[in-house]
């Protein structure tokens, strides 16, 4: 009984913090049909800016707080709102959560550009001075001011949420609004006005909950208000996503539940270890899971998604392929030579680091690009890759070669198992499903001894194949770029082939696809296991490229999201797309941001600005810019050869709609 | 007389309405039977049972001896049930002839995707003869390289209905065909259905408003009224009947 209770009184301040969140959340989720990732950077900004004031510049706290949580959260929920999703009503679901994320990478580089705080060790403190000090509740449950501050501050927020809602006016039109947007529009209110009003309180709600969090961790970093965002998701999903009371509720239960799983789970297991930060993602994914509704509702007065634009390649003329082919040829040849004859050794590795990213970007071809879907735990299953990989050599003696086959054929089938459940969800609630195993992978599983739970983690060691000995950069460079022709050949072929023609219908009309004979489940499955199994071939081989596998930096959840934003920016569709963001990921830090002086925050704050184009040109800004310049060149070679314009290209800005009735 | 498809009291109820109340049914191979009745009858939730979208409450339905409980849709399909929509479902950013082959590769569950890394799994030259086919079949060789979106509604019902033919079913559950359609385009379409019908033998159960057309092509009709079924049997019993003239043809004949 003591324990039960001490357990209560530990969970209920990190689950106010929960509830905090879920309700903002939920807030403009309802407002405005955001599904907004990028709270947990809203949150990380008023957290670090009040690092920055009070620890570092120690100002007062008073002063600290109102310009960290009253300042600066709700000028970024405007921001946020009025510049980029106002904009953004049309798009798709899907394509508002890409921009969410390009804006969760974009956010804390900024404010960590800003505020210099990267380099500070210091620890984040309270609201209140000396946070630290202990009460004795009922003379025996010890309390910190800091839990206090937690619990009041959330309560209170609740409390005057719901007198805004009961008592003013505006606060009557927000209800409305959460109701149905569309009615309040009907009904003559603006909702514009009401919409911005939610995304700065929303926001405002995940800057205090930032600061309020703050002094549970060792640093300001922005990937544990990452992880609280999705802990607060959890608790709104529990809520069903839609009811601010409920949310607020389900915040306080997951926080007391994940206390009381603690206490009475054997001790020194991982999964004991680790189920209190777990239990939001298991949460969230069984919730998704089991969400029987979701798949089925849909918005009548939705509008379809635009088809994807075929490739730009598909429209050129004979004389223009073979252009591009040669210019390419050109580029890739001196790419090889750069990184092969005229540079060191360096220069070589990075290359090649470049090449095994690409192989691993194409899982993201196949799955955004073909399949049209998003998953969020690519990074897992590439760490899947890595670490069978050495698992493989380190226990059985494989060679890595085949160590890291194998390591794909088990991405692969985790992919498939974890697509099974998840192959009536599509859009958002896939990506939401995945950015949940990701997660759950990090805290968990990755800490098993036969994962990545080995201490010390054995090396990998590179390839031998006969009498060639892959230890040798350049060879291992040749290696990797062999691998990716032959990904490259295997992703076209699907594309083009029968599976990618299924994928395309599917995309155009789900219902219809089914009532041809074609299971939508297999086909799901299929194209996630074959993106898995891209991904994990291409861990394997980073794992062997590094020969220290490190989880956090190469595979974290957070490290996978920035991979898509980069994939979404340049070009889903194509192979050299994805040969492009990797160019983008390893190149573009070292050839350009170097040479210019700035820091590695600008790759974030440049492809974060970048995913707002992909709500408009979901085939990727240089898939839309090549398409366009190829489309005048193609005229303009049509003209000089007094062939009348082959094919009409329907504009591309604004893709003619589905037929429906 | 042995029975195609057999659809035995099925109830459907929505929240709050009952959408299909204890409805029967049966279609024998090859007849041509007719489904009307006025707006919100439950024509449409009846096809989506059918043909498995929707689950429905009680009754049961079976299809070629087989019960199509538990038979999820594309298993439906690939037991030789095929229909059109209501509200358009195309392949949207496919052309019609993709559309064709899509479907015909669906058929012949040509889909394995090893395949496509092993053979690149272009077009043969009998899919495109199929193809083909189908398209001079429906006059729709003109729009067969245009994208479905930017076809007119009637384009886009025949392709739809060429769809559901390429899946060479043995019953085709057509939803309301000729709306959008002009009068030659209609004209065509009952010119096929008939063609299908007798020539190739397959069974139709067809939605329709346009009485004319329902008179002339099918041999037997059932009407719905509120989800329930009013009358049933021959179309020169059912258009006969008195209920059926009050409730739901009025003034046409
Ligand atoms: N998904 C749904 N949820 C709730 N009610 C529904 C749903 N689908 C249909 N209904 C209701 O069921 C009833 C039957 O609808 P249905 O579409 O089957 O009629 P119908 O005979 O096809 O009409 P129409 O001639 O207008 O196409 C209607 O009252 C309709 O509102
Ligand atoms: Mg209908």
């Amino acid at each position: 009984m003591d324990g039960f209770i001490r357990a209560i009184i530990q969970g209920v301040p990190i689950g106010g913090v929960f509830a905090l969140v879920a309700v903002g959340f939920v807030l403009t989720y309802k407002t405005s049909g955001v599904f907004n990732l990028a709270f947990g950077g809203q949150a990380f900004a008023s957290a670090a800016l009040y690092f920055k004031l009070h620890v570092i510049e120690e100002w007062p706290q008073w002063i600290s707080l109102v310009l960290s949580v009253f300042v600066l959260a709700p000028l970024v929920g405007l921001i946020l709102e009025r510049v980029i999703f106002r904009h953004l009503r049309n798009a798709s679901d899907l394509a508002r959560l890409v921009v969410s994320i390009g804006m969760l990478v974009l956010i804390p580089a900024v404010m960590k550009e800003i505020l210099d705080i990267a380099t500070v060790v210091k620890h984040p403190v309270g609201i209140l001075p000396d946070g630290l000090h202990p009460y004795q509740l009922f003379g025996r449950y010890p309390v910190s001011r800091d839990e206090i501050s937690q619990v009041v501050f959330a309560v209170l927020a609740a409390l005057l949420l719901a007198a805004l809602f009961r008592f003013t006016a505006l606060g009557l039109q927000m209800r409305a609004v959460v109701e149905s947007a569309r009615m309040t529009e009907l009904a003559g209110i603006r909702s514009d006005r009401i919409t911005a009003f939610s995304w700065a309180l929303s926001s405002t709600f995940a800057g205090l909950a930032g600061v309020l969090i703050a002094p549970r961790y060792t640093t300001v970093n922005e990937t544990y208000f990452f992880v609280l965002v999705v802990a607060g998701i959890a608790a709104a999903a529990i809520g069903g996503l839609t009811s601010l009371p409920r949310s607020l509720g389900g915040g306080f239960a997951l926080g007391v539940t994940a206390i009381l799983l603690r206490t009475y789970l054997p001790q020194d297991s991982i999964i004991a270890n680790q189920i209190q930060p777990a239990l939001p993602f298991i949460v969230l994914f069984c919730v998704v899971l089991f969400w029987k509704d979701r798949a089925t509702v849909s918005d009548p007065l939705a509008t379809v998604d635009p088809p994807p634009p075929s490739s730009a390649s598909d429209d050129r003329g004979a004389l223009l392929t073979w252009g591009t082919r040669g210019f390419w040829s050109v580029v890739l040849g001196l790419m090889a030579m750069h990184a092969l004859v005229w540079g060191n050794e360096f220069r070589t590795t990075l290359y090649t680091q470049a090449v095994i990213y690409a192989i691993i970007f194409m899982s993201v071809t196949v799955f955004t690009g073909i399949a049209g879907e998003i998953s969020l735990c690519q990074s897992s299953f590439a760490a899947i890759g890595a670490f069978a990989t050495m698992q493989f050599a380190d226990r059985f003696g494989v060679s890595v070669i085949g160590g890291a086959f194998i390591g794909a054929m088990i991405a692969a089938l985790v992919g498939a198992a974890l697509a099974l459940p998840l192959m009536r969800l599509g859009g958002i609630w896939l990506a939401l499903a995945t950015l949940a195993f990701a997660l759950l992978f990090e805290s968990v599983i990755v800490n098993f001894d036969w994962v990545g739970g080995l201490v010390p983690l054995p090396k990998v060691p590179r390839p031998l194949l006969g009498t060639i000995d892959f230890e040798n950069e350049r060879t291992f460079f040749v290696l990797c770029v062999v691998a990716l022709l032959l990904v490259a050949f295997v992703v076209v072929r699907v594309r083009n082939g029968t599976t990618g023609l299924f994928l395309t219908a599917m995309r155009g009309s789900e219902t219809a696809i089914a009532s041809i004979g074609v299971s939508r489940a297999r086909l799901r499955v299929t194209a996630f296991a074959l993106s898995a199994g891209i991904a994990g071939l291409g861990g394997g081989l980073l794992g062997m490229y590094s020969s220290t596998i490190s989880y956090s930096s190469d595979f974290g959840p957070f490290i996978g999201l920035f991979w898509l934003v980069l994939v979404v920016n340049l070009s889903t569709r194509t192979v050299e797309g994805a040969m492009q963001a990797a160019a983008g990921f390893v190149l573009f830090p070292e050839y350009i941001l170097k040479p210019l002086d700035l820091g590695g925050a600008y790759q974030y704050i440049f492809f974060g600005i970048g995913a707002i184009t992909f709500a408009r040109h979901p085939e990727g800004i240089l898939e839309f810019q090549k398409r366009r310049s190829m489309n005048s060149i193609q005229r303009r070679i049509d003209r000089r050869s007094g062939r009348s314009s082959s094919s009409e290209m329907p504009s591309v800005d604004t893709p003619t709609m589905g037929t429906t009735s | 007389m042995n029975t195609l498809l057999q659809a035995v009291q099925v109830t459907k109820r929505f929240a709050g309405i009952t959408a299909l109340n204890e409805v029967s049914l049966d279609v024998a191979p090859g007849e041509f039977v007719g489904l009307i009745g006025p707006n919100g009858a439950g024509k449409t939730t009846l096809f989506n049972c059918l043909s498995g979208l929707t689950r429905f409450d009680s009754g049961s339905i079976s299809f070629d001896g087989v019960d199509l409980s538990g038979v999820a849709v594309h298993q439906r399909a690939r037991l030789g049930i095929a229909r059109t929509f209501q509200r358009m479902e195309l392949f949207t950013g496919m052309t019609v002839r993709q559309h064709l082959l899509v479907t015909d590769r669906a058929h012949s569950r040509s889909g394995a995707m090893w395949k496509d890394i092993l053979t690149g799994s272009k077009a043969r030259r009998d899919e495109l003869q199929r193809v083909d086919e189908l398209l001079d079949f429906l006059d729709l060789g003109a729009d067969a390289d245009r994208d479905v979106a930017a076809l007119s509604l009637g384009r886009g019902r025949i392709v739809e209905l060429a769809r559901a033919l390429m899946t060479q079913p043995k019953l085709l559950l057509l939803d309301e065909p000729s709306s959008g359609l002009d009068i030659s385009e209609t004209e065509v379409v009952i010119e096929r259905l008939h063609e299908v019908n007798r020539e190739r033998g397959v069974a139709i159960l067809l939605v329709e408003h346009d009485v004319e057309m329902v008179r002339s092509l099918a041999t037997r009709v059932f009407v719905l009224d509120f989800g329930t079924r009013i009358a049933s049997g021959t179309t020169a019993e059912v258009f006969g009947d008195a209920n059926v003239q009050r409730a739901y043809l009025g003034g046409v004949s």
